[in-house]
């Protein structure tokens, strides 16, 4: 197939091939960067496996690695492939940009190479999530320009009067990623492969942060919500359940979100009105974050039942639910009260990881296995049960792992601010780290669950790839179509 | 003018913003036509749905499975 075909009767010819690249890599490097996830939790409890290939196996090269391939590799590839397939589909036209859409493939697989090569090797800006060096950044903002032209093209040539909602989520989410990696990567090279940033101080931080929060609120937010607006009503069989609520959702969430950056540094050296600031726009995000939450929820009502038979839906549905979860609990965490007791504690890890794992993953997931029979022209997938067995796995190993940092994180807090009478500390710092062991294994253990969750689902796609189907898939509309 | 006032002047106006995307979006006039836009993640299986009829090709409704 090639990559743009131009054929444009009543039902166009759907753009596949790279819709099914992304999907495919979603899996690999959903593997990939979970393996390496679950590989670092594994020396937090085992220090020794840090010395498995040293320097380069050192926890402190190897953890912007899987924050780089789960992130940008997995989550990034989901969005991908996910966007690609929708704004084709709710637009009633094929991509735009001709030679443009295999680019943006090769090329984001060719950052994700660079960043397995470069971060173990010790290249690093240091900023949190933004830690691949300048010559790096540059090709990212060359693919994601791409990426804009190609999105934004198909919408211009759309067949449709109106842009469905989540064509504007996903929209929000490539425009404002462009902005926040420009801005935050503006940076002086001293030599290849070594740059300072262009801002210093306390300012360096607003900015790293600003882009840092928003790469959670536009990255892994509103670029996932897109996803939820297409792949819950397409899987429940019905339309999403208020429209009008998500136009709400897009604005409300959207001029909000990129004010929340400040909470990140509380009790730090930038200014405290700026701290104020950021909690109390954090507080504020409850609302859109609920509001779509409930929404997607809600789309639900009447085919309930279809949960009972349908682990697909599952997926989509627990993932709005731990949504719920981690965006009630990230607004009680920005309040500079709270952020006191839970601020560089195992708490803040194990939040990001109910967003991560039971959000973005457990969408992008459920997305993913709604995609693929259609991808490879089958009526559903090789094994439905093992998506059930996944779906298991994959909710257990979240619990576990948050939950243990729930107790980890509120111990570690209470053990650092403990005072005696006579004003030294209670608790010298590594009793604390000691204190933390049990719940090191549990969370490990609640990674390798997520993990070998990955690793069935893997299998699933490939026998699902190789069935032989009584027809192979082509441009032909019908084929298409599901 | 001072950062106090001005912030009192954002607020007014983002809340004002606020209000009108949600009597926009909420107005009875664009009702209807919203939940026709809701519909359109189905609108190209109709007219596969068809063909699908025609051509019996078991591909098509694999996500009408359940």
């Amino acid at each position: 197939m090639s990559s743009n075909p131009a054929v444009a009767t009543d039902h166009p010819v759907y753009d596949y091939k790279v819709v099914r690249q992304f999907a495919i890599m979603t899996i690999v490097w959903g593997v990939v960067g979970m393996g390496i996830g679950v590989l670092i939790a594994a020396q937090l409890f085992w220090p020794e496996l840090n010395d498995l290939f040293q320097p380069y196996s050192h926890f402190g090269r190897l953890r912007p690695l899987h924050t780089n391939a789960v992130i940008f590799a997995f989550g990034g590839c989901a969005l991908f492939a996910t966007s690609y397939y929708v704004v084709q589909r709710t637009c009633q036209a094929p991509l735009f940009g001709g030679w443009l859409v295999p680019f943006t493939f090769w090329g984001w697989q060719l950052v994700i190479v660079l960043a397995i090569i470069t971060l173990p090797m010790g290249y690093t800006t240091t900023k949190e999530y933004a830690e691949l060096e300048w010559p790096i950044d540059i090709l990212i903002a060359i693919v994601w320009v791409s990426y804009a032209i190609v999105f934004f093209g198909t919408i211009v040539k759309r067949k449709t009067d109106h842009i469905y909602v989540a064509n504007w989520f996903y929209g929000g989410f490539i425009l404002t990623i462009a902005v926040l990696h420009i801005v935050n990567s503006a940076f002086t090279p001293v030599s290849f492969m070594k740059s300072y940033s262009a801002y210093a101080g306390a300012a360096d931080a607003m900015v790293q942060w600003w882009y840092g929060h928003n790469a959670v609120g536009f990255f892994l937010t509103a670029g996932f919500l897109g996803m939820m607006y297409y792949f819950v009503p397409k899987q429940a069989g019905r339309p999403v359940y208020s429209y009008q609520l998500s136009i709400v959702h897009f604005w409300a969430l959207i001029s909000v979100y990129i004010w929340a950056g400040a909470h990140h540094l509380h009790y730090s050296a930038l200014p405290d009105w700026a701290q104020s600031l950021g909690m109390v726009m954090s507080l504020i995000l409850l609302a859109p974050s609920w509001g779509g939450m409930i929404n997607g929820i809600m789309t639900l009502s009447g085919a309930w039942h279809k949960l009972r038979t349908d682990p697909t839906l599952r997926f989509l549905v627990v993932s709005l639910s731990f949504y719920g979860m981690s965006t009630f609990e990230g607004p009680m965490m920005s309040i500079k009260t709270v952020n006191a007791l839970s601020h560089n504690t195992d708490w803040t890890v194990g939040h990001v990881h109910s967003g991560a794992l039971g959000w973005v993953a457990m969408i992008s997931i459920g997305s993913i296995y709604h995609l693929l029979p259609i991808l490879f022209g089958r009526k559903e997938m090789f094994s439905v049960r093992l998506i059930n067995v996944h779906f298991w796995l994959a909710t257990i190993g979240t619990v576990l792992y948050i939950a243990s940092m729930w107790v980890n994180g509120i111990m570690q807090g209470l053990m650092w601010r403990a005072f005696n009478a006579d004003g030294t500390l209670t608790y010298s710092f590594v009793e604390a780290v000691q204190a933390s062991y049990p719940g090191y294994f549990v969370r490990f253990l609640g990674g390798l669950l997520f993990l070998s969750g990955m690793f069935l689902m893997a299998y699933n796609a490939y026998r699902t790839a190789k069935t032989p189907a009584t027809e192979a898939v082509s441009n032909d509309p019908a084929t298409q179509a599901a | 003018m001072d950062a106090g006032t001005l912030g009192a002047i954002s607020t007014v106006l983002v809340m004002i913003a606020f209000f009108g995307v949600c009597w926009w979006a909420f107005s009875p006039r664009r009702k209807k036509r919203f939940e026709e836009d809701a519909r359109l993640p189905f609108a190209d299986d109709d007219a596969a749905g068809k063909e699908h009829e025609q051509k019996d090709h078991p591909g098509d409704d694999a996500d009408r499975r359940n």
